[in-house]
């Protein structure tokens, strides 16, 4: 299998701090006037991307482009998946055509994984259903990494939509490597008991006060209306019982800081004065996320 | 032409035979058992260090055929019966169009009399269209040759309609077997609701929807008296639920499937299709109960629900991959690694497993080596070393998790009606 990322459960503390102490080099470029390297040049990436996205294609976009690759981004809608093209053979077509490496997204869980087994291109995974958002938990450590000298001992919250959400497997792969504690809090039909096991320092909660309890970080995560297959919750009392509101942070350590993985949606799971409180970081993370993937496209192919 | 299985450790659990013996085939059916048995001109088969069994009965397979013929047909099917040692099997109804009409019943026998290697016998559907709302024409299927009814695949959801399917195939002496689904717990999942799916972030199959549906069922053959059988069981609560209604002495029976009792979902490969099935592989407690069910004689017969898909179909996202695997080639292999090698049951409860067992609810008049009934005889080794590569697969499809095991013991010839159909290469 061709050396990608799929995620970051088969990690080890080593590889993730790597990209990680990389990230932190290409952090000062952001703010240069002249951001542009030349580490990939020549180097030609493509961006597949089965589900909708702004941020994270953008932000693999603007990440091979700074490190002087070529990058070209595809929509499922524009492509030949409307013709009815099976998955393998659009990719093994794309690979046909030889690049560097596949940033793909997708709906079905696994389905990078799958690709892996067959093709020849490294794939990086921007997201395959609820399974893994590996660079999000990365951005979201290096984000956590600006303001705390280490992930260990740390207290880790992680509210919302937990059953289908990405966003928390691979962040709590990650924290857990670094032995922080994780408290995972949502309604009971989204927060399956078996999470418990997926590492460990993993514990399960349904009281957002008990999860706020002297957190270092509040995570909160969106409200996924569209991997909703049943109605799992009442979504009109969703607010009043896992919104994140001002008076809920009184709870959290004085310096606690607030993330969203976006886009967020002022009213639903967290409070517009939430949203702009100043130590939320969410709009770090998203400047953090383009240092993280120039660091795992280097790696990656570099 | 007359034919003569010499020497072989004659196993044959209807009539408690087992001696090293031989078996005489004349005139396509069984003419006698002993020893030193005098056939001139016979055609010879040495079974010296073999078991020769009666002709084992899958009574779950999917031919594919009308309809999927790219997948499987009744010749290819019936082929990959042979190698696995199989002389009869009884094929669900989920072709297209669903056999639930004589019709298609008929072209089901007329096309495996003349293309099958092995004994075929078709299940008719439940209801219309195996759509659960109206009752399919049962009786004239029968007529026209089926052996049980079933909606594999597509329960019937609507308890009533059930009720009045045991009612109406009691009423034909036919039994009625389920595919145990709540539809609505499962729907959407594509593996064992557990520790994996929530890893895997796959949506689950929780065992409460193989319980909740054998519960109803368990109820409705007591109301009705239906000769009720339940297909692939694969929880603990189905099991132990199945044993409380034979002890209540209704007329109810279940299969074990050779992968739900030898592997379970800790062992898939991730996303791997192969693995992907319905029931999908349980925990280790389930499969424990289910072997323990097979110890006890709760579990009265090994099916393989035989489900080819065409590489294409399984060559996707795990989630848009169709459910199911090859399984009848490994059976025997697999009953005898996990069942037989491993202490929990003797030879001849396996081959009862294989042969009275499914005999017993489908009543195709087989499964023994009494004279006078069809020369149907499995020749198997129980330790010759070999491994499965299911690129040689007599199937049309190639969806097993099994390629490339090594197995000890397996099928060596399969005779149907008198005739060597298969033979070990």
């Amino acid at each position: 299998m061709p050396a990608g990322l799929l995620g970051i459960e088969e990690l080890d503390r080593g590889a993730i701090e790597a990209i990680l102490s990389r990230a932190k080099d290409f952090q000062p470029l952001q703010s240069q006037s002249l951001k542009k390297l030349d580490t990939l040049r020549g180097k030609m990436i493509v961006n597949l991307f089965y589900e909708a996205s702004t941020r994270t294609r953008t932000s693999f976009e603007i990440a091979a482009k700074r490190m002087g690759a070529d990058a070209v981004s595809i929509t499922a809608s524009a492509s030949s998946v409307s013709k009815g093209e099976s998955l393998v053979d659009t990719l093994n077509t794309l690979a046909a055509m030889r690049p560097d490496a596949i940033v793909m997204r997708h709906a079905a869980s696994g389905a990078p994984h799958f690709l892996a087994q067959h093709l020849p291109t490294p794939i990086i995974n921007a997201g395959d259903g609820t399974h893994e958002h590996p660079t999000q938990a990365l951005l979201d450590a290096r984000t956590i990494l600006d303001r705390r000298a280490t992930l260990e001992g740390l207290r880790v919250a992680i509210i919302g939509d937990i059953a289908h959400s990405r966003v928390a497997r691979s962040n709590v792969h990650l924290l857990s490597k670094f032995g922080a504690e994780i408290v995972l809090c949502g309604p009971a039909s989204l927060l399956p008991r078996e999470l418990e096991q997926l590492a460990a320092g993993v514990r399960l909660t349904t009281d957002i006060r008990e999860a706020i309890q002297n957190a270092d970080v509040i995570m909160m995560l969106r409200v996924q209306l569209e991997r909703q297959h049943e109605a799992s919750f009442p979504a009109n009392e969703y607010f009043q019982f896992y919104g994140l509101r001002l008076e809920h942070l009184d709870l959290a350590k004085p310096d606690a800081i607030v993330m969203h993985p976006g886009p967020i949606n002022r009213g639903r799971e967290l409070s517009s004065e939430v949203a702009d409180f100043q130590r939320s970081v969410i709009l770090n993370q998203v400047e953090n996320g383009i240092a993280v993937r120039m660091a795992v496209l280097e790696q990656v192919i570099g | 032409m007359a034919l003569v299985i010499r020497n072989g450790r004659v196993i044959d659990p209807a009539s408690q035979t087992d001696r090293v013996a031989d078996v005489r085939i004349s005139g396509g059916k069984i003419a006698e058992v002993g020893t030193n048995l005098s056939a001139p001109g016979a055609e010879v088969f040495d079974a010296s260090g073999m078991v020769v069994a009666p002709g084992l009965i899958d009574m779950h397979v999917h031919l594919r055929e009308p309809g999927f013929e790219h997948a499987e047909t009744i010749e290819s099917g019936s082929r990959a019966a042979a190698a696995g040692g199989f002389t009869s099997i009884c094929c669900m109804p989920n072709t297209k169009p669903i056999n639930d009409s004589a019709t298609v019943t008929s072209y089901i026998v007329e096309r495996a009399r003349r293309l099958a290697a092995v004994n075929v016998f078709p299940i008719g559907a439940i209801t219309k269209g195996s759509g659960g709302e109206e009752l399919a024409a049962i009786g004239a299927m029968k007529a026209a040759g089926a052996v049980a009814v079933s909606d594999d695949g597509q329960p019937v959801m609507n308890s009533r309609v059930m009720r009045r399917a045991m009612e109406f195939a009691r009423s034909y002496g036919l039994p009625v077997i389920d595919h145990c689904e709540d539809l609505h717990l499962s729907a959407g999942g594509d593996m064992h609701e557990g520790r994996l799916s929530v890893r895997w972030g796959l949506r689950g199959i929780p065992a409460a929807s193989e319980d909740v549906m054998v519960a109803r069922d368990l109820v409705l053959a007591e109301l009705t008296g239906a000769r009720y059988h339940v297909a692939h069981i694969s929880t603990r609560n189905a099991v132990a639920m199945v044993e409380y209604a034979r002890r209540q002495g209704l007329a109810v029976t279940c299969e074990a499937t050779p992968h739900h009792f030898s592997i379970i979902d800790e062992q898939m490969l991730p996303y791997d299709s192969n693995y992907k099935m319905k029931p999908p592989l349980r925990g280790e407690c389930d499969r424990g109960a289910v072997v323990d069910g097979i110890v006890a004689g709760t579990v009265s017969a090994i099916a393989t629900d035989h489900a080819p898909h065409a590489g294409s179909e399984k060559m996707q996202e795990f989630e848009r991959c169709p459910f199911g695997i090859i399984g009848l080639e490994t059976a025997l292999a697999l009953a005898l690694e996990m069942l037989v090698h491993s202490g929990k049951i003797t030879l001849n409860r396996m081959i009862e497993l294989f042969t009275t067992g499914p005999e017993a609810v489908m009543r195709l008049g087989r499964g023994t080596l009494a004279p006078g009934v069809a020369g149907d005889v499995t020749i198997f080794s129980t330790d010759a070393s070999w491994t499965y590569d299911v690129n040689q697969s007599q199937s049309r499809s190639r969806n097993s998790p099994f390629h490339g095991r090594t197995f000890r013991g397996g099928p060596v010839a399969t005779i149907v009606n008198g005739d060597i159909v298969w033979r070990k290469a």
